[in-house]
């Protein structure tokens, strides 16, 4: 495989200018005469079917939910990055640039991530356009907050929520598509897997989740669009539908998978209850712009923090890291976390937690100001944890949020499949090996409404099709595969739950493939991971019938792609001897516990290649190249 | 024309429908009221203001504006009745609405359909003679007798009660659906409000109360003085 | 703590459907009405019998995919929460909990407790959104908007489409939902010039669907997990009444 990343020359903020200009377009007569496929309607899906739509295309938009809203981009709550400069604090598109090649660690590609700066200032405009009822300021005009690996205050929010609000923005623009007829959106259908003809991305097979029927919808192009794949840990800040099959069943079909085992680790969580629990609950990182973290310094102190005087209190972060104190990088602030329980200074019932304790924000700002910002997620914690946030600090643990890897693209977002597009958290680009907070938001609606529809036009312009229709044989062999694995999931009639393995395969992650991995743990989990996977095979009983609603099936089909692309994200830990962004290896670690990255040997995405059925995949590689942000140790002290 | 008829078929126009023949309804409870405090000014006065209405052309032609509304406020409201029963075909087995919205607001079907009930009955002890008929011996006189009997009385207070519930909810939602409850004004509303679902009804009951308990023992008193 | 759980099965559809009651044993107070489900589902699965099919994601309050109707009240007893963030400790020990699904004519029940709520988002394609070209749009700060409107825009934005208004009203009537949508657009400059038609085709949509009509029990609000206030209703009326009258 070789991997072409076609990356424009010329100077960095001249790339996309003179790449869009070079972009062959469509004649917007012909445009209604293709079919674009775009699976999956969140923040991502639903502005590239929007802008597709617009632009005159044929869209079929599919999304497993019975809504777009639904989708788990509005989960998010801080915000939104884009570098307006509105707070006259010294922001530039080259300085978001800056910070999130950073922040990434060095493992992202520069073009990517210039374009992305650049574009993100026209997102802000595109979401007021449309209703987005971003936070204001007095004067009417609009408010920005700080986050985390940032210096100045360039982010947009819409109270704590804005994953909501901007999706809804996408969803209103997709609803307009849908009612002049240029979109069809198609609820409750699971894409089970793309299908090729002739090498080319023609259209893909989904199940309709209400009567079980397996259909086919073919297209000239197919845009993946379907999120990220923290659920392999089980317990996660992802909603409980989301899942990796789409993805892994186009890099089942040739499509490179990038740097799987850079996963995101987000450090304000509420901390785990029990074993019942299903899933971790997300407290924005915005949190940390005004809460301060501690722990107490005395090991194992059970008195209530209230009781624990200033001077045995132990703000580590801000000890640790002077200049950016508690907005530190994601990475950063989980990994100490870790440390900080690890070592015996975590607080609650289960020693699992830090403090984020307001009391001093409360005291300068007044309550009434705190609850402005962060209202619902106070109300939030309290409904979860019965305790009340503005009295007594939270309690916060580190959980799997987010995962930088994904499919790999190039600069036009297209896999190694040609004709199939990956945008969103579903693809690997822009972050590198950590994501910046309120950059996600950035991403998946920079590639929805301003790449994309570009780059889309190129390809379908300078491309032969053969005429292919849902009848054709590449489709129905497609079908069949998937009507027998349906129908063998359904015999194997064992004694465990699906749930029971996903909880099982999660617990192995996140022990072996988690925070910390070592030489061992990933070799641990390598071999854990295929026994377990032999067992659910053996063993898994999924009830009910399959020509109907059936929830237990579609997790079934989707626990089963978590267990392979477990083993490859354990697999790819392994290769990559270096600590760098969210990945931390233990080995490899300065003396006061940062992560040591090895740019001489690893400098490279790790793309890799399905090599066929119980044999190892193939590694390859794209070397990174660092013309404008030099690669230095991250520093945030 | 069309445009009228689709304003009214939407759920929106219904509702206006209702709001707009309640709230002149209520502006008739006040003339009414007014109207029956003049009892208390005497037989002579009454009765000259009851000649005046049942003359009057232009009182005459708001009528029937008010039996418009008297007839189209409840046919749209059962209407509208039916039409909320069919949204939901299949109802729950349990259903807490106690929880969520006022008493008030939950039984304006039945407070609705007694006060018709009790309009029928009213109409044909008062409107119909003294409208139609030859009040003998005065309008007055007939008001007083028919406060006279205690059944009467309690059922004309019974269904006030039951008016103040169906103001108590009537009166704020048609400003809710008429577009003006707001948080402007709300506060006001909500004054206005209060003073229609508690002292309307309350002014009315004074007139049974006064003639079948002051009213009554006054004349007894008399007799029983004149007998000895 | 254990309970004794009554909910609504239906196979699908044209199933006539009924309740089905079940023993729920060792649960933690502090699990959530959901996890109460998924527990007694592995359970189920576990004895061969098909679990109870209910709408879930987010699990946060935040993507309205969830909705029970429990113990007659849409997302259980308790104010301003979905059904994911009910907890088992407002119940106690040995309680019968009914579970039925939001039950509407526009809301047909696909399976169990799921139904189908795509009526809401088909009053959205009817004019839910501002008609905003991607690019073509001036700078965001262009306009300002006076903090108040934006926050009261942003108190009506705030609806999850979740249905509860629906479910909660004795007339099923989605008022609440369509004026949250109405009222956040109209507030805004950006979306006044489409409002006329906006408020018309949407209320058109909202009764084609088959909602009832609203009779101001308020019971909407009440339910709602976002707590939206019924004052967004009043301005869908003043908005539709603009629309038609003047």
């Amino acid at each position: 495989m070789t991997l072409d990343s076609k990356i424009p020359a010329g100077p960095i903020e001249k790339k996309w200018d003179t790449h869009r200009f070079n972009l062959k377009l469509v004649n917007p007569a012909n445009k209604r005469k293709y079919t674009i496929i775009v699976v999956g309607t969140g923040l991502a899906g639903a502005s590239a079917a929007a802008s597709f739509g617009e632009l005159g295309y044929n869209v079929l938009a599919f999304s497993y939910h019975e809504s777009p809203r639904r989708a788990h981009s509005i989960a998010a709550q801080g915000g939104i990055n884009a570098p307006k400069n509105y707070a006259n604090d010294g922001d530039s598109i080259y300085r978001l640039f800056y910070d999130t090649v950073k922040g990434g660690d060095y493992r992202a590609r520069e073009a990517n991530v210039y374009r992305l700066a650049q574009v993100s200032n026209n997102i802000i405009d595109q979401c007021v356009a449309q209703g987005v009822p971003f936070a204001r300021d007095y004067a009417g005009y609009l408010d920005n907050r700080s986050f985390g690996g940032a210096q100045v205050s360039r982010t947009f929010y819409a109270r704590g929520q804005t994953g909501q609000q901007l999706l809804l923005g996408a969803y209103s623009a997709l609803c307009r598509q849908i009612d002049v007829g240029s979109v069809k959106f198609f609820p409750r259908r699971e894409m089970l897997d793309v299908v090729l003809v002739d090498g080319q991305a023609r259209g893909i097979v989904a199940r309709n989740l209400v009567t079980g029927e397996i259909e086919s919808y073919a297209a000239h192009a197919v845009v993946l669009a379907t999120g990220g794949y923290g659920n392999v840990f089980y317990l996660s800040t992802n909603a409980k539908a989301s899942n990796a099959t789409a993805i892994w069943r186009a890099y089942k079909r040739g499509a490179a998978f990038g740097n799987p085992c850079f996963t995101q680790i987000h450090p304000t969580c509420i901390p785990q209850s029990g074993d019942y629990q299903s899933k971790l609950t997300l407290m924005s990182e915005s949190l940390r712009n005004d809460g301060r973290i501690w722990v107490p310094k005395q090991k194992g102190d059970k008195r209530k923090p209230e009781d624990i005087p200033e001077s045995e209190r132990d703000y580590y972060l801000e000890r640790l890291y002077p200049s950016f104190g508690n907005l530190v990088p994601r990475d950063v602030a989980s990994r100490r976390a870790k440390e900080m329980c690890d070592n015996g200074y975590g607080v609650g019932p289960t020693g699992l937690a830090v403090y984020l304790d307001f009391s001093d924000a409360i005291k300068r700002l007044g309550r009434m100001v705190i609850e402005e910002k962060y209202g619902n997620l106070f109300d939030m914690y309290h409904e979860i944890t019965g305790e009340d946030p503005y009295k007594t600090p939270m309690r916060i643990y580190p959980a799997v949020h987010y995962t930088m890897g994904g499919l790999w693209v190039d600069y036009n977002l297209m896999s190694t499949i040609p004709g199939l597009y990956v945008i969103g958290e579903a693809n690997f680009s822009d972050h590198g090996a950590n994501r910046l907070g309120a950059s996600a938001l950035m991403q998946g609606l920079a590639d929805g409404y301003f790449i994309i529809p570009y780059t889309i036009g190129d390809y379908l312009a300078t491309t032969k099709f053969k005429a292919v229709a849902e009848d054709a044989a590449e489709f129905r062999g497609v079908r069949e595969e998937l009507s027998a694995m349906i129908k063998k999931l359904m015999s194997i009639n064992g004694k465990k739950s699906v749930e029971e393995f996903h909880r099982q395969l999660g617990k192995i992650m996140w022990d072996n493939v988690g925070m910390a991995r070592t030489r061992e743990s990933l070799k641990k989990a390598l071999e854990e991971i295929p026994k377990l996977r032999e067992e659910f095979w053996n063993n898994v009983k999924v009830v009910g019938e399959s020509n109907d609603l059936n929830a237990d099936l579609e997790r079934a089909g989707r626990v089963a792609d978590f267990l392979e692309l477990g083993e490859l994200m354990a697999r790819d830990a392994l290769h990559r001897e270096e600590s760098c962004g969210g990945h931390f290896r233990v080995e490899y670690q300065t003396e006061d516990g940062e992560a040591k990255r090895d740019d001489e040997q690893f400098c490279y995405v790790a793309a890799w290649e399905y090599a066929g059925r119980d044999k190892e995949p193939v590694l390859n590689k794209e070397p990174l190249t660092f013309e404008y942000v030099k690669p230095s140790q991250r520093s945030y002290k | 024309m069309n445009q009228l008829i689709a304003f009214y078929n939407s759920s929106i126009g219904k509702k206006i429908t209702m709001s707009l023949t309640g709230l002149f309804l209520c502006t008739f409870l006040v003339e009414h009221l007014v109207g029956n405090l003049i009892l208390f000014a005497g037989e002579e006065a009454y009765n000259s203001y009851t000649e005046f209405m049942v003359s009057n052309p232009l009182i005459r032609a708001v009528e029937i504006l008010l039996f418009a509304s008297l007839l189209f406020h409840p046919l749209v409201g059962v209407l509208l009745w039916i039409a909320n029963k069919r949204a939901r075909p299949n109802k729950y087995e349990v259903y807490k609405l106690n929880e969520n919205a006022p008493l008030a607001s939950r039984i304006t079907m039945l407070t609705g359909g007694l006060i018709f009930v009790f309009l029928v009955v009213h109409l044909r002890t008062f409107f119909a003679p003294l409208r139609f008929g030859d009040v003998h011996p005065s309008a007055y006189r007939l008001v007083q007798e028919a406060f006279s009997d205690g059944l009467y009385s309690a059922f004309y207070i019974v269904a006030l009660i039951f008016l103040g519930y169906h103001l108590r909810h009537g009166f704020q939602a048609a400003f809710q659906t008429l577009g003006l409850r707001s948080k402007k004004y709300i506060g006001l509303l909500d004054a206005v409000a209060f003073i229609f679902w508690f002292l309307i009804p309350l002014g009315f009951a004074t007139l049974p109360v006064y003639f079948y308990f002051f009213f009554n023992s006054a004349s007894t008193a008399a007799k029983a003085m004149g007998v000895n | 703590m254990n309970v004794t759980l009554k909910v609504w099965r239906q196979k699908n559809r044209n199933d006539a459907g009924r309740f089905v009651t079940y023993e729920v044993k060792d649960i933690s107070p502090d699990a959530s009405f959901l996890e109460m489900l998924d527990v007694l589902n592995v359970d189920l699965v576990k004895k061969g019998e098909e679990p109870i099919a209910f709408d879930h994601d987010c699990r946060e309050g935040i993507c309205g995919s969830c909705g029970i109707v429990i113990n007659g009240r849409a997302h259980g007893p308790g104010r301003g929460i979905a059904t994911c963030e009910l907890r088992m400790r407002v119940f106690r020990d040995g309680d019968m909990i009914v579970a039925e699904p939001w039950r509407a004519k526009a809301f047909p029940v696909i399976k169990d407790l799921v139904v189908d709520r795509t009526g809401l988002d088909r009053i959205m394609v009817a004019g839910g959104y501002i008609s905003a070209k991607t690019g073509g749009v001036p700078d965001a700060n262009a306009i300002p908007i006076p903090k108040p409107i934006a926050e009261e825009a942003m108190d009506a934005a705030a609806c999850i489409g979740c249905g509860a208004c629906v479910a909660a009203c004795p007339n099923s009537s989605a008022m609440l939902f369509v004026a949250a949508k109405i009222s956040h657009l109209a507030l805004l400059p950006q979306g006044k010039v489409e409002a006329t038609t906006r408020v018309q085709r949407m209320v058109e949509q909202m009764d084609k669907e088959g909602f009832g009509n609203c009779s101001n029990n308020y019971a909407c609000e009440a339910e709602c997990p976002k707590e939206i206030s019924v004052l967004h209703i009043a301005r869908l009326n003043r908005e539709f009444i603009k629309a038609k009258v003047l």
